[in-house]
């Protein structure tokens, strides 16, 4: 274990900033988001970013090829950018597991290169929860806000930063760095560890259980009268999709520069109306049944193809910026039946 | 230039273009060194796309025994479909698949007596697995073919029905049209009813693939007539955007159409979420 004191956290990416480009959560007016570190850049004391951090990985807007047309020819210019090494500092726990998640929509077989490429270059720099909030679950999921793990973990106690490589990209990633030193007293990080560990079994949803759900029981829920009224309110404003680590549907769309075409990718959102419409009709026409859909995968779809591994990690992101206050724990309180309220 | 993502296509070249009915054109796609754009199985799909215009997932209507050429039926219903039914021999268009899991023609379907049922453009995906099985015509038993459209006019690939599949030893052809025409002496009605007027025995293997409304008929027909549910198969059609079970937009249940179809087997499809 290594350690740099609070104050010399500047020294720290500095030093990372010499070797590779640092990514790390900067407040801004409306809340947190990752920004690029320069000199004078402050790290943000907020438990989370707005947005989630799979957009290292998974950019909200990539290109992806462009076409040179010529009378009836066509040319394909393939668009991808060579990646570079980069550092994340700063990742929570959820959105760390998040990737692991996304990893298996992408990273499986055919393998998506343009996500592969940054998620190999990628050093992700955990920190751990010291002040999570009344909106965080991510323990239903099993994942432990105290220990993140990634590429090098920190928790940060009495004024100091404590960093454990966890991998060997981490372990060389931190030999590297001079701002830190040995650490002898693993002690207080591991007390500021069983703290954390405390705080999030008194949280309002600590209690909330996944029991209910999983693969296989698509029957069981999916003509269950209780998704007229979950869903009697929604917008389909696709703010839950955008805020969500996990979220992964997206659109490919050609956009004319006047120059010639170029092929996009997008985030796209299964709360849209359009996302099944095609020519012969639309399969889910009503809100409801975009709701149900968007729910369904996370809860019973996805951990159905993913060994019981489900399509949420509890960052709470959700419950915060909901315009109409439903989300995913509301439904799992509703549909889960009384042993979950 | 190689392909580094299996989202970048290829670019393929219409080398023919045939007008089957009013509203459906078949097109002929090479690369543009005249080779096929890669191998597939019957029941997979391409995805072509219009650059500028969009990209649409399409079945391959052409055996794989075909070694020459690939063809596409397509019948003119949105954008990209109507950009192509303006398009001339010597268009470039993109391409890229196969995608989806194909008919199981060389392990279930092998000895066995078939039965494929299609309406209207529902031919195209069949018309694969059909020309496959008279390629290897002794391994497969007697051939029923139930094919109908609104109109005489409306029967893709009358041509090759009429010349070829009619003329096989072995094969049964049955047409129907949805109301009587002039010039027209085969069967009228629609291909449901015209599946329980038949009543096939229920030692066969049954395709189906048409309309969402003429497969639900035609399946209850069979299910009527005693077959059971596993004898049965179809295949399914969704918006899609990435072909390789990722962009979220196939997705039924725990099932994405594109990689896990878009062939189903009935009582596979019992188990889905009544959404397709």
């Amino acid at each position: 274990m290594r350690k740099i004191s609070m104050d010399s956290l500047s020294a720290l990416f500095e030093a990372i900033s010499g070797t590779m480009p640092l990514f790390l959560p900067v407040d801004g007016k409306e809340g947190a988001s990752y920004k690029k570190w320069e000199p004078g850049t402050e790290y943000s004391k907020a438990l989370n970013t707005n947005k989630s951090a799979k957009d290292f990985f998974f950019p909200q807007v990539e290109n992806m090829m462009a076409f040179k047309t010529e009378g009836k020819n066509i040319e394909v210019l393939d668009l991808k950018e060579d990646v570079g090494p980069f550092a994340i500092f700063g990742v929570r726990a959820c959105d760390l597991a998040s990737f692991s998640i996304l990893d298996r929509v992408f990273l499986s077989d055919p393998v998506d290169s343009f996500y592969k490429a940054r998620r190999d270059n990628a050093v992700i720099i955990s920190v751990a929860c010291s002040r999570p909030q009344e909106t965080c679950f991510c323990s239903a999921f099993s994942i432990d806000a105290a220990a993140p793990g990634g590429d090098v973990e920190c928790v940060m106690a009495d004024g100091m930063v404590y960093l454990e490589a966890k991998t060997e990209k981490g372990e060389a990633f931190l030999k590297n760095l001079e701002a830190v030193t040995e650490a002898s007293d693993e002690r207080a990080a591991e007390a500021e560890q069983a703290k954390i560990r405390e705080r999030i079994e008194k949280l309002p949803l600590a209690n909330l259980s996944t029991d209910a759900f999983g693969g296989g029981k698509t029957m069981e829920y999916f003509n269950n009268p209780l998704w007229d009224e979950l869903s009697a309110n929604c917008l389909g404003c696709g703010t839950c999709t955008f805020v969500c680590p996990t979220c992964q549907c997206y659109d490919i769309k050609d956009y004319n520069t006047g120059k010639g075409v170029q092929r996009f990718r997008c985030w796209d959102s299964c709360m849209y109306s359009d996302f099944t419409k095609m020519a012969h009709g639309n399969i889910r026409n009503s809100q409801k049944e975009r709701f149900r859909q968007r729910f369904m995968h996370k809860l019973v779809y996805f951990p159905e193809n993913n060994e019981g591994i489900f399509g949420c990690v509890g960052c709470g992101r959700c419950l915060a910026k909901c315009p109409i206050s439903m989300n995913i724990v509301k439904v799992m309180k509703t549909l889960g039946g009384a042993d979950n309220a | 230039m190689h392909n580094s993502d299996p989202l970048i296509p290829k670019v393929g070249t219409i080398t023919d273009v045939r007008i089957d009915t009013p509203d459906v054109k078949t097109f002929r796609v090479l690369t543009p060194d005249g080779k096929k754009a890669f191998d597939h199985m019957p029941g997979q799909c391409a995805m072509l796309s219009i650059p500028g215009v969009g990209e649409a997932m399409f079945s391959i209507t052409s055996s794989p025994t075909n070694t020459e050429y690939m063809e596409f039926s397509i019948k003119k219903c949105g954008c990209v479909t109507e950009w192509l039914h303006q398009a001339e021999v010597g268009q470039q268009i993109t391409i890229r698949g196969p995608y989806g899991k194909p008919f199981p023609v060389d392990t279930v379907f092998r000895g066995q007596d078939m039965l494929f049922i299609a309406g209207g453009i529902g031919l195209a995906p069949l018309r694969s697995v059909i020309n496959y099985c008279r390629h290897y015509r002794d391994q497969y038993g007697k051939i029923d073919i139930v094919y109908g459209s609104r109109s005489k006019d409306d029967l893709v690939d009358y041509k090759e029905i009429i010349d070829e599949w009619c003329n096989d030893d072995g094969i049964n052809v049955h047409l129907t049209i949805d109301n009587p025409q002039e010039g027209w002496d085969g069967h009228v009605g629609f291909v449901p009813n015209y599946v329980k007027e038949l009543g096939f025995s229920t030692d066969k293997t049954a395709i189906l693939c048409g309309p969402p409304i003429m497969i639900k008929f035609t399946l209850q027909g069979l299910v009527d007539l005693g077959f059971e549910k596993t004898q049965i198969y179809t295949t399914m059609e969704l918006k899609m955007k990435c072909g390789v079970g990722k962009c979220g937009r196939c997705n039924i249940g725990a099932k994405y159409v594109c990689k896990d179809g878009p062939v189903f087997r009935c009582d596979e499809i019992d188990e889905l979420p009544d959404e397709y």
